[in-house]
């Protein structure tokens, strides 16, 4: 229990454990979809706090690690082009394309940017009206109405030297992905709450009741994330599978219509290929007919890029759950945050450079973030 | 990315389009979209992804959640420099420095 006394309430944490020590009788396991959860949980060493047989297993909600190599590949490849200014979430620069990454682009002389929200890139499409200004429009739910009211404001206001590489994703697809998977062993899912800020709960009943699986809409700090649990492991005891909100503070019921409504505005539903996972049907956006201009892999025909991940990298299977990041041989030998070979060790949402910065080589967790620090930034 | 900051509207410029005001993040601020939350007031809490806000938040949540963000460094992460942090990740001289498209705006 050393790790509790961070928690920013220590009582009610404690309070929290008390009750899933109490309630949970029979071995559960709880995907937690989102990985700024599970980089909370490793952090806060949460798994290690729970009863032995409550396992949580790492989900794929890291936009950053899901994203295909092949876009990746076609990122790099627009923003080498003379002329272009290239946009991005910082947590993109260095994500291993198949022989080179964002940030080793820019070093060879691409026109690389760093921005904090899609109108920025917006902003320098404005002021360089000579330039063409692409921005990487990832992320799930939570990012969407922000890529659109960019692309939105873009047409609105006859920027035609703006455009977006898309790749977009969305969370009940791939619940349903995991849950069809022959492999799967979950039987609950903390559901990734600002997900639902944005689209509401209305997706999830039907994910609960066709797989029988409680889903507890979860926030991301530690109190919440052990609320979340709480209420899952109460449910699968009781033998019920219900959708539950437990960070209702910042999730409504309906989440953000008037985001909603931007999203529908600018984008449809279209197959995503998922980074290490593979295509699952109608698993992302693109943007439709209305704004199919503003799409950078047809502006900068880069259709044609195909690639193949490393064998060494095991990836796929941490996003998928099947593995934990330490059992992948690669892990801190020939896979490190300072040479990652997969995207799950450069994000500070993927689940193995959580584990690299908190848990290498079994050291205890507080122990271990001093030394990993001065390696890698800390991400959490 | 996938961070949501909590933070305080201090202004809100109504002729701004999309509707933009000022967010105090615990002493770093920013201008955010509010496109998503007209009704919102200068003094209310709102979190915040990707310069846009998302949702509106009571005050003692949201002065916890950053109290929280500030302990384990997340507000240096999300408004900290990206091209330091990826090259003491990549383990070389940090590039050359552009201004922060955000802060040029």
């Amino acid at each position: 229990m050393k790790y509790i006394d961070e928690f920013n309430d220590p009582e009610l944490a404690r309070r929290l454990l008390d009750e899933i020590h109490a309630d949970a009788t029979r071995p559960w396991a709880l995907m937690e979809v989102c990985g700024g959860q599970t980089h909370s949980i490793i952090r806060h060493g949460i798994d290690q706090l729970l009863p032995e047989h409550v396992e949580l297993i790492h989900g794929p909600g890291c936009p950053v690690c899901v994203t295909p190599l092949d876009v990746i590949d076609q990122a790099l490849e627009i923003a080498s082009r003379p002329g272009v200014i290239f946009c991005s979430f910082g947590d993109m620069l260095r994500v291993p394309g198949t022989d080179r990454d964002l940030f080793r682009v820019k070093g060879e002389g691409g026109d690389v940017r760093v921005v904090y929200s899609p109108l920025d890139a917006l902003e320098l499409a404005r002021r360089n009206p000579d330039r063409e200004v692409v921005f990487f429009a990832i992320g799930f739910e939570t990012t969407a109405p922000a890529n659109a009211m960019a692309v939105h404001q873009a047409r609105r206001l006859g920027l035609t030297n703006f455009s977006l590489l898309v790749s977009h994703v969305r969370v009940p697809p791939a619940i349903e992905a995991i849950m069809t998977a022959p492999s799967c062993r979950v039987q609950g899912f903390l559901a990734a709450g600002h997900v639902c800020s944005v689209m509401g709960m209305a997706e999830y009943p039907a994910l609960a009741e066709r797989f029988r699986v409680p889903l507890v809409v979860t926030g991301f700090e530690p109190l919440d994330i052990l609320e979340g649990i709480r209420r899952a492991v109460r449910q699968l005891e009781r033998g019920e599978h219900r959708v539950e909100n437990a960070y209702a503070r910042a999730v409504r019921e309906d989440g953000n219509p008037a985001a909603v409504r931007m999203i529908e505005e600018v984008f449809e539903v279209t197959d995503r290929n998922w980074r290490g996972i593979g295509p699952i049907p109608q698993s992302g956006w693109q943007l439709n007919e209305a704004f199919r201009a503003y799409d950078a892999v047809h502006r900068f025909d880069v259709t044609g890029i195909r690639t193949e991940e490393p064998a060494e990298c095991r990836a796929g299977e941490v996003l998928q759950g099947l593995i934990k990041p330490t059992e992948c041989a690669a892990f801190g030998t020939t896979c490190t945050p300072r040479t990652p070979l997969g995207a799950t060790m450069v994000s500070s949402e993927g689940a193995c450079a959580a584990y690299y910065l908190y848990r290498r080589m079994n050291a205890p967790a507080a122990h271990a973030t001093g030394a990993a620090r001065e390696e890698m930034n800390p991400v959490a | 990315m996938c961070l949501a900051v909590p933070g305080k509207v201090v202004s809100i410029d109504d002729s701004a389009d999309p509707l933009t005001g000022l967010i105090d993040f615990g002493g770093v601020q920013k201008q955010a979209c509010l496109s998503y939350v007209p009704d919102v007031r200068v003094g209310e809490y709102v979190i915040v992804h990707v310069g846009f806000a998302l949702q509106r938040l009571d005050e003692e949540s949201a002065l916890a959640s950053l109290r929280l963000f500030e302990e384990l460094g997340l507000l240096e992460e999300e408004f900290g420099d990206a091209w330091e942090q990826a090259s003491r990740d990549a383990g070389v001289a940090a590039v050359t420095e552009e201004p922060r498209e955000s802060e040029a705006r």
